[in-house]
């Protein structure tokens, strides 16, 4: 679980005439408007560091224009970078030759896109086979391996239909199986679900995260939902301006916010459905009470259980072992929003 | 009407427009003409000689096409326009046309239209499309050709008549050159508009999956702009029939020789006949060819079922 896959080491990325000329600039701290204002270039990413264990999902976060696609794009290398490294596998993509290049977008990383970016002149079938036809493989195995995806996406029977004829949450599913089809173990994500429907958007989401039960890929997914993050994340990094103003677990994000930045985008949460108790237990053990929970259970399910049991406190287990304690007076101070937001409630008032 | 004008200009004689001195412009014309010449007679045989098979083809066709017989020439016109178009309306009417002009005994001239027309648009595609997908490729390359492509289109073909008449003669080979220059500039034009315009997100996911030049060319670009590309052979088609009876001065025959003929000895009806059966090619070609281009785009239809 914790073998690093990707390593983003000092990224930067300029647009403008002279890119490279600017780096000092921002490395000396000169803001986005201000580089801009004084020099007519464009911060994209600014120094990024990131590390990305493998087999986990890996979201980027961050308000529109604040640098995610153009960071999911220096992996793959769609975007030259103008400082930095992308280390993946222990080599430098940044560095690669075109043909090595172009070998691991063909066999180690695919992309799911935002508008899906099907080939509208080939049918269905024939998008899910794109990878494998540009990776060589001979049309009989390949044909069975894109119907093999295209059913595990829950597309059999619209093999020959054209990407126009299919609503937006089918196109995607197309997005998927193309990119699952090349057997990359690296799948890129750039918004792939917020074009959709909010109830198409959860399908998607629980399709994605079961195919990964077993897939065990590296994803990395961009979202700019909290919500989204929250639910499919493993680890989550939060961008503004092209720089990376948080990186760590949901719960460490929700819990401990770096910033106002962060903290706006976490104040309408449902704070109950993603904090576990494991991040908000007092170490005491409980008073002498039956209920045990485990430590990863969210709070709004261990209050329905300790109102179903009519209890006041429970026990947190890990396994066995008990490691601490919560209360309904805990958790409810735990979901409550910290101070200084409650106050433009009040103002409703 | 001196006297009426507020102004009289004829007294301010300093107005009068710098002219270059007849002698100078004299030789500044004979000059040009002179190394023109000069060129021909040192290159003229190797240029003749890289058209000899141009003209070869050309020839051949039509023999092929004059000599078939006009039966098979029917079916061959029904199978196209229906292959094309998928009307069998259509087919019929371009059936039935050909049968007209025929039986007004404009066979042949209308069989050596059809084979410069045929044989001048498959040259313009086979050298035009490349140099489309070369201008979408590059700024500079497109800013390098566009002005010439204008003044292609908007030069009065008369005027380049002369240097080809001067190089090749007068013949098939350089009527047909004449005519490829004024029909190739819209499929240049198209080729290049329509790769311009292939969405770019799509040509980033076939990036993406490691496409090379040549696969995102063939597997994405020109199968998106096709739509385009078939809009440009259209107009191409359109403007090599428009250039029929031009290049019969030069000698390309055909149609366009009777309605010269008619120009010069006032046959209004032998003018009207030819001209209409011009007229009949050009619908033909011109509906098959949209029908076709049309249902090339069928794809792009939404809804469900096919
Ligand atoms: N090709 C480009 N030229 C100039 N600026 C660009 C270019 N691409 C992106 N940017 C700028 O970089 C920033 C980040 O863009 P992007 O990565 O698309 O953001 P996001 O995906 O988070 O919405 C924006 O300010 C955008 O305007
Ligand atoms: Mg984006």
């Amino acid at each position: 679980m914790s073998d690093l896959k990707v390593q983003i080491k000092n990224l930067y990325k300029i647009f403008g005439k002279n890119p490279k000329s600017m780096v000092k600039h921002v490395e000396g701290g000169m803001s986005k408007p201000d580089l801009l204002k004084n020099h007519g270039h464009v911060i994209g990413l600014n120094n990024i560091n990131l590390d990305i264990p493998a087999k986990g999902i890996q979201v980027i976060m961050g308000l529109s224009g604040s640098g995610k696609s153009t960071l999911i794009r220096h992996i793959n290398r769609l975007i030259e970078p103008t400082a930095g490294e992308m280390i993946v596998d222990g080599q430098d993509v940044l560095t690669m030759s075109p043909d090595a290049l172009r070998d691991f977008r063909r066999f180690n990383a695919s992309m799911v896109f935002q508008k899906f970016a099907l080939l509208p002149h080939r049918t269905v079938i024939k998008n899910v086979l794109y990878g494998l036809e540009i990776q060589g493989i001979e049309e009989k195995e390949a044909m069975e391996r894109g119907q093999k995806w295209l059913e595990r996406v829950g597309l059999k029977g619209f093999e020959e239909h054209y990407p126009a004829q299919l609503s937006g949450g089918m196109q995607q599913r197309v997005g998927l199986a193309r990119a699952l089809a090349t057997d990359a173990d690296i799948l890129l994500m750039d918004e792939a679900f917020s074009a959709l429907d909010p109830l198409i958007r959860t399908d998607m989401q629980n399709i994605l995260l079961e195919l990964q039960e077993e897939l065990h890929k590296t994803i990395i997914f961009i979202t700019h939902d909290l919500d989204e993050a929250l639910r499919i994340g493993d680890n989550i990094a939060i961008l503004r301006d092209g720089a990376m103003v948080q990186t760590g677990s949901a719960q460490d994000i929700v819990l401990n916010p770096a910033d106002e930045y962060v903290t706006d985008f976490i104040q309408d949460i449902n704070r109950a459905r993603v904090l576990e108790l494991n991040s908000i237990m007092g170490k005491k053990p409980a008073k002498a009470t039956a209920l045990k929970l485990d430590k990863s259970m969210v709070i709004d399910v261990a209050m329905q259980e300790l109102s179903n049991a009519k209890a006041k406190s429970a026990t947190v287990v890990d396994g066995n072992k008990v490691v601490g304690s919560v209360t309904m007076d805990s958790m409810v101070q735990a979901i409550a929003r910290p101070d200084g937001e409650v106050k433009g409630i009040d103002s409703y008032r | 009407m001196a006297e009426d004008s507020l102004i009289d200009w004829s007294k301010l004689t300093w107005i009068e427009p710098p002219v270059m001195g007849r002698q100078d412009l004299r030789d500044l014309k004979k000059g040009i003409d002179g190394s023109f010449r000069d060129f021909i007679r040192e290159n003229g045989e190797w240029i003749e000689n890289i058209f000899e098979p141009l003209k070869w083809i050309l020839i051949k066709f039509e023999h092929a096409m004059v000599g078939m017989p006009w039966p098979l020439f029917l079916v061959i016109v029904a199978g196209l326009s229906y292959l094309g178009s998928r009307s069998w309306k259509l087919s019929l009417g371009a059936v039935l046309s050909f049968i007209l002009i025929g039986w007004l005994d404009m066979w042949e001239g209308t069989m050596a239209t059809v084979a410069m027309v045929s044989v001048a648009t498959f040259l313009c595609i086979a050298i035009g499309i490349p140099i489309g997908v070369w201008m979408s490729r590059s700024d500079r390359v497109q800013g390098a050709i566009v002005p010439v492509l204008d003044i292609m289109q908007t030069i009065p073909s008369f005027v380049y008549l002369i240097p080809v008449v001067m190089l090749l003669g007068i013949g098939k080979a350089p009527a047909l050159i004449a005519v490829m220059i004024y029909a190739i500039p819209p499929i240049v034009r198209l080729t290049n508009l329509g790769i311009r315009l292939v969405d770019k997100e799509t040509l980033e996911a076939a990036d993406a999956f490691g496409a090379n030049k040549k696969e995102r060319l063939f597997g994405v670009q020109i199968p998106l702009a096709l739509p385009n590309i078939f809009a440009g052979v259209n107009q191409t088609i359109m403007m090599a029939l428009a250039m029929v009876v031009i290049a019969a001065m030069i000698g390309a025959g055909g149609l366009g020789t009777p309605v010269l003929r008619a120009v010069n000895n006032q046959y209004l009806a032998l003018g009207v006949f030819n001209g209409m059966a011009i007229v009949a090619i050009a619908i033909i070609f011109d509906r098959v060819s949209q029908a076709y281009g049309k249902r090339l785009q069928k794809h792009r239809e939404g809804g469900h079922g096919v």
